[in-house]
Parts: C-alpha cells; structure tokens; sequence
C-alpha cells in the first residue's frame, strides 16, 4: 500500500477545470441540489394551499363574513409590516452579496462587516414575524404608531380553526425556520471566517441558501398575503 | 474531467480527494463510519433485516387469504395469544399496511439504494470516497432512526399502521385509525424521507464532482446511471411526500383539517392528500426501477461478454423515463371523479412511457443475441428480473388504460402488477447485484449452487404468487378483504387462493438458501481474487477485495467505456475477451480516442 504522499495532507481542494462545471466545488453543487429538494418542499405546501384555498368559500373571516355566515372573526394580515419584513429580507440579500464580493477582492474586514449584516437583517426578520404572531414588540410598536398590536394569535387567528389560519401559521412557520437555521448557519461561517476557516467559496455556498430563503419569502409574500381575498 | 487529459489533469484528480487513515478505534471503523463501503454494508443489514420482517408479515397475510381466520400454524400463539393464533380484522389491516411499507421504504429502499449507491458509485466512478462523508454518516444513523420508530409504532397501545401503504386519510385520520402507532409510523416515513434526501445529494454530487480523469459520462456504468437518475428524483419528490406527512401528522396531532372532511369533522380535501401522495408516490416506483435497470444492462454486457447493445440508447431511454415519471401520477387516481380530459392526459403519458421501456428491453435481448453467456448466479437474476418486469409492465398497460383500469382498480390484480415490477424486480435486481458484488465487499466467493437454488425458488416463485395474484384480480377479487370468500361470488376463488398460498411458502422457504449461503460464505467462503468474474470496470481492475480503505492509491485514469468484451484486437494481443475501463491497450489509439471524446462531448 504505496499511498501517494502528496495526497496525505489535508488543505483546501483544488477541483480539476470540468468542461461543464469549471472548478465549481462540490460544496456548491450539492447545495443547489438541496435548494431544488427543498424548493419541492415548499411546493408541496404551496399547492397544499392553493387547493385548500380554491375549494373554500371565503378565505378569511372578516366582518362582512362575520355578519353573513356567523363565523368567528378572524384579523387581516398586516401588509404594510410584511412588506417591511420583506425589504429587511431584500436588504439582508444586498449584504450577502457584498460580503461575498469583498472577500472575493480579498477584503476580510469589509466581508466579516456585511456579513455581521446579514444576520443581523435576518435577526430583525424575525423579531419582524414574533411580533406579527405574538406581538413581542408591542411596546416599542406602539410607540412607533400609537396603534395597538397585540399579535395575530390574540386577535384571534388560532391555528387549526380555518385553513385561512393554518396554511398561514404553516407555511410562514416553516419559512421561518429557515430563516432560523440561516442565520445560525451564517454565524458559524461568521466565525469560521473570523477564524481565516473559511474561503470566498463557504460564503458563496451560504450565500445561496440565503439567497433562497429570501426567494421563497417573496413567493410566499404573493400567495399567502398579497393575493386579495 | 472530460476533455483531452494532460498530465496536470491527472495529476489533480490525485489531490482532489484527500487519503485518510484507516480508522483504528472500533467505534469509528464499525458504529460512526464515514466510509461508504462501510456505510453500504449498514445499510445492507438494516435492509435485510427488515426484509425478513416485511416478508414474514407477507406470510401471514398469505395464510388469511388462505385460511381466512384461522390459528396460524407454528407461530399463532406466540403472535396472537389473545385469540388463540387466529388473525382479527383489525390486526390484518396493520399486517398488510406495514408490509407494505416496511418493504417499500425500510427494506428494497435501504438495500438497492443505500447499500448499492454507496458502494458501487465511488468504486465505479473512481473515486475515494462519497462528495460528503459526513452527510452519509448521518444518512444512515437517521435511516436507523426511521427504522427505531417503526418498531416503536408496534409496541404502542392499538397496535401500528392500519390504513393501507397509501395512507389516505380520512381513513388515517384520528377518527379512522386511532392510535399513536399510525403516528409513529408516518413520522418514520418523513424522517426516512430526511435519510434519503442526505444520499441523494450526497449520490448526485459525487458523480457529478467526483468521477475519474477520463471517466466521461457514457463511459459510466449502466448501474451509476440508474442509481444516479433515481438520485434526482429522490431529491426532487421525496420532499412533497414529507409536505404531505408533515400535513397528515398535524392533522392527527394538532387539530388541523387539511384532510378531513365530512363524518370526520372539518372542511378539508381528501383528495389533496392523494395529489401528495402519488406526486412522490409514483416518481417513487421508478426510483424503485432505475437502478435496477441499471445493473440489468451491465448484467447483460458483463455475462454475455458482448458490448451492451445500443448503451447510449438505453441512457436516454432511463433519462426519457425519469423525466415522464414526473407527469404520470394521476394515472393512480383515475376513480376520483378527476376531470375525464385530464384522465386522458394523464393515460396519453403513462402509455408513452412503453415506448422508452421497449427500447431498454429491445437493447437488453440484441445485448445477449448470440452472445457467449455466462449463465453465472448474478446473470440469472438479471435474466429473471427482465422476466417478471415484463410481466409487470405488459399488465401495467392495462392498468395505465382508463376504460380497463376502471374495472380492474383496486382488485388484486392491481396488487400483482406492482408486485411483480416495484416488488419482483426490484428484488431479483437487488440479489443479483449482491450476488455480483458480494466478493468486492466481503473478499469471499458466495456458493454459486445455493445461490441457483435462491434463484429457481425466487423467480419461479415470485411469477406465480403474483401471476395468480392477477388471475384472482382479473375474476373480481378485491385487493385488502380480510376473508374474500365470505362474498358468495368470490367463494370459486378459493382453491386459486390456497394454491397461490402454497407457492408463497414456497418461495419463503426457498430463501433460507440464501440466508446460509450469505452466512456461511461471510465466514468460510472461497476467498474472492480481485476480478472474479473477470469484469472490464474500476471496482474489479483496480482495487482489491475488499478495496483498502481509500480505494485507490493513485486515481485511475479512463480510457473507455465499460462494456468492452471479446474486441477482436484484444483477444488476438492480450490473449483474453475482456479489457479493464483503466487499463492503457494502444497508448497512441487510446489518446486519440480521448481526444475524439473531448471534441464530441
């Protein structure tokens, strides 16, 4: 067992210039392949409701359904606050970007800087949605607007009463959870670079998923609130 | 990696994938291995494990069919001691449920993809190890887990799953089937989902990133293309069946009604669930045959020791399948009052999907037209596994018809088609590939007599269980009746039933063949030489067996196809029929081939 000694050492891999691939890593491919995996995941509780809000007679019941049909009220969702969330998030993109291009022009401060940036876009995404579901902020909303916004679960949208609340609670849960794992996963890649561990290529790598998550919100912005009752 | 191969290509693929000592602490060599070999071997047990699990629970199901109500002999009063053997309804509905899935996801799943991907991809392909070795860690450990959860769901109070493979609600709804054990049981299929997907990626990446220098992709085996194609769709539809799950699992647990409607309490769509379902469900059947057609056409080629006839064609061929596979589901869902102009899109599709299924099989008898065959334990199985899909598939056409399908639904005829394709096939495939790799993995010749014998008994056995399985379907036997003949115009079945009975036992006794043979050949079989079979691809030319824990010292370098036997040029200089993928024949021939192959590519 003659092994050769140069491959011994561990160090970065230098991948071979693929006439399909160039010297795209396998880090990357992979991580495309599991953005489509999961991009299935997502479909599948889209088309969940889509065909669940298709076959309804009214989506979400608001004063007039109230008065009509008697069912309990249920709160619209907060567009204008969404959309802000939905620009932190278009933000938090831009700074992805930017860290990537900063270490790529060998800037390690500047992408550490943007990086820092992002999660912290991110962490205001979410502090964005406990709010929306739990009104966690309310104080501090409150002094924003003078408006009461106690949260959507005290103003009575209750998981597993109507589908108009359960595709809600779902589908924006799991997207949060993304977002969740995105930001821990931005963190360690934080470190890792901070710890001259990582390359411009982890970033990119991180960067994509990041980019994704951001992706899907926008979709799930349209469907779920944007599309009019 | 295509492209002309200069020195410095090669000489990168030397350092693309780093040499990692063998682990020495049991721990890390036997428990949390990162080596696909021996994640492969993981997932070989685990798969037959539960094979034996999943068949015993096919025996019983044979035994109702035969004797509905009756004690079970031998086994009855340890199984069923409230009832003195004898096999009640409610206990027949979990039998023939978690048959079905045990087969399916914890037993062909685990051996033809888990154990088969991880092994022969790197070997084939020329690589180390897997893209991520730490991912493929955790897809066995998290497989282990699914499996854990489905023993689980039997020990739990009203017993394990009970509402069909398919588990439509609102029949596995809370209302329909209570109990934690349904609950167990579909977690465990979402979290098996989670394994799979880890491979999946794990499997397309390594053969995207990581194949030899020269190892362009028609110079890959036909069995890295099938595990590879049924890599993306496990990747892609695998996700929507743990949405599904996902949907289901609240539904039971949390108050949801995305499901449930009606007596059930609620204003969801059962049928959604069916959408789900069959959107990965039937995807998941050519998951089940990719790889299996895969090593049927090396089968061919290594056994007749004729190039495989028309390779490429039989590539696009699978790849036509994989893509139509994705638009066929609803062929499954023709009774639900779906729209009559989407029925005929939906049968329009499933029909074409014959024609690239004939040129495989058109490709598989020109492979062995006037071939010098080898009738070796692994070719027969090749052999019977294109027996019994053609039957599957030829009955399949009748099924995929709308006008015959709405007669035949849900009758066992139903029930013998995709037992002789997902079930038949995909287990004579899976044992001919064990048989064939089985001294690779474990440096030891397995018996070739006990392994005719594991043949005979499976081929011939399989074909008429499911063959009268069909009969009894075609003459109105509804799949899933607890005791069919108590229906006074099902009462004519029996005697077919009993027989078809007999056959099972049969073809479960017949594997006991294998169990020794497997067993003693682990411990005391002939030890294996490199190339046994005398076989042209990397696994046998180039690594030992078993191959060290790195595969190979130096990457190898590729210079053709795999299915190279009985060139006339070779047999006259090298005094042999076959010539390895690697090995270096006319230097000056074998550059400019390389070089045609970077024009081309």
């Amino acid at each position: 067992m003659s092994a050769d000694a140069a491959a011994h050492h561990d160090g970065p891999m230098v991948y071979p210039d693929d006439r399909l691939y160039a010297k795209t890593t396998a880090g990357k491919i992979g991580m495309w392949i599991f953005l489509l995996s999961d991009g299935f995941s997502f479909s599948g509780l889209l088309l969940g409701y889509g065909i669940l809000r298709g076959g309804s007679d009214y989506w979400g019941c608001f004063k007039e359904q109230a008065a009509e049909l008697g069912c309990a009220l249920e709160p619209a969702f907060g567009i204008n606050f969404t959309a802000l969330l939905t620009f932190i998030l278009i933000c938090s993109s831009v700074t992805m970007v930017i860290s990537h291009s900063a270490l790529e022009s060998g800037d390690k401060k500047g992408a550490l800087k943007y990086l820092g940036l992002t999660i912290m876009f991110g962490l205001m995404f979410l502090c964005g949605q406990a709010q929306e579901y739990f009104g966690t902020f309310e104080y501090f909303m409150h002094a924003v607007d003078g408006g009461h916004h106690p949260g959507l679960i005290a103003e009575g949208l209750v998981f597993g009463s109507t589908h108009y609340a359960t595709t809600f609670y779902c589908i924006t849960a799991f997207h949060g959870l993304h977002v969740t794992s995105g930001v821990i996963y931005l963190s360690l890649v934080w470190r890792a670079l901070y710890l001259d561990k990582a390359d411009a290529n982890t970033v990119e790598i991180v960067g994509l998923f990041w980019h994704f998550v951001d992706l899907v919100w926008i979709l799930v912005f349209t469907f779920i609130y944007l599309i009019p009752s | 990696m295509q492209g002309v191969m200069t020195p410095a290509d090669i000489e990168a693929a030397q350092h693309l994938q780093h040499i990692h000592e063998t682990p020495k602490s049991f721990v890390k060599h036997y428990v949390f291995s990162i080596d696909h070999k021996y994640i492969a071997k993981q997932f070989l047990w685990a798969g037959l494990l539960f094979l034996f699990f999943g068949g015993m629970l096919a025996m019983l199901i044979r035994w109702q069919w035969a004797y509905p109500g009756e004690a079970v002999p031998v086994v009855g009063n340890l199984l069923f001691p409230d009832t003195q053997g004898a096999i009640t309804p409610p206990t027949y509905n979990t039998i023939f449920t978690t048959h079905g899935l045990i087969m399916i996801f914890f037993a062909i799943t685990p051996i033809m993809i888990g154990c088969f991907g991880n092994f022969c991809i790197p070997l084939m392909i020329g690589a180390r190890d897997m893209a991520f070795p730490w991912l493929n860690l955790l897809s066995f450990w998290i497989f282990a887990l699914s499996q854990a959860l489905v023993l689980a769901s039997f020990c739990v109070e009203l017993g394990s799953a009970a509402a069909g493979w398919t588990t439509y609600p609102p029949l596995a709804s809370q209302v329909g089937t209570p109990g934690l054990g349904q609950s167990l049981m579909v977690l465990a299929l979402f979290v098996t989902g989670v394994s799979t997907i880890m491979g999946a990626i794990n499997y397309i990446t390594t053969v995207i990133r990581f194949r030899a220098p020269g190892m362009t992709w028609f110079r890959m085996p036909g069995t890295v293309w099938g595990l590879w194609l049924t890599s993306i769709l496990n990747a892609l539809f695998v996700p929507v069946l743990g949405s599904a799950g996902l949907m289901l699992l609240f539904d039971r647990h949390f108050g949801t009604q995305f499901f449930l409607t009606g007596a059930a309490g609620g204003t969801g769509d059962p049928i959604l669930f069916q959408h789900l379902f069959w959107i990965f469900g039937h995807p998941e059947v050519y998951i089940l045959i990719l790889p299996i057609w895969g090593f049927v056409i090396d089968f061919m080629s290594f056994f007749a020791r004729k190039p495989a006839y028309w390779f490429r064609g039989s590539i696009y061929a699978m790849i036509t399948v994989t893509v139509l596979s994705a638009v066929v589901y609803g062929h499954h869902m023709f009774v639900t009052g779906m729209s009559p102009l989407l029925g005929q899109a939906f049968m329009l599709l499933t029909l074409v999907i014959s024609v690239p299924a004939e040129i495989l099989f058109l490709n598989w008898l020109h492979t062995i037209w006037k071939g010098s065959i080898r009738l070796t334990v692994p070719m027969l199985f090749g052999l019977g596994t294109i027996f019994v899909f053609g039957l599957g598939g030829l009955t399949g056409i009748y099924l995929g018809t709308i006008s015959t399908d709405l007669y035949l639904h849900d009758t066992m005829f139903v029930v013998g088609h995709f037992h002789l394709t997902m079930a038949s096939a995909a287990f004579l495939g899976s044992f001919g590939a064990l048989y064939l790799w089985f001294p690779k993995m474990y440096g030891r010749l397995m018996n070739p007599f006990l392994g005719k014998v594991h043949f005979w008994f499976s081929t011939v056995g399989l074909t008429l269980v499911f063959g009268f399985q069909m009969l009894a379907g075609y003459a109105g036997q509804q799949r899933r009746l607890y005791d069919p003949f108590q229906y006074s115009y099902l009462e004519g079945l029996q005697d077919l039933n009993r027989f078809t009975t007999y056959c099972a036992f049969a073809l479960a006794i017949g594997q006991l063949a294998f169990v020794y043979n497997f067993f003693y050949s682990l411990f005391a079989g002939k030890r294996a030489s490199q190339n046994p079979w005398e076989l042209g691809t990397i696994e046998w030319t180039d690594c030992a067996s078993p191959p060290v824990h790195h595969n190979f010292d130096r990457i190898p370098v590729v210079y053709r196809g795999p299915h190279e036997y009985n060139h006339p040029e070779v047999l006259e200089k090298l005094g042999r029929d076959w010539i390895g993928q690697t090995e270096e024949f006319d230097p000056a021939a074998d550059a400019a081939t390389s070089d045609e192959v970077a024009a081309t590519a």
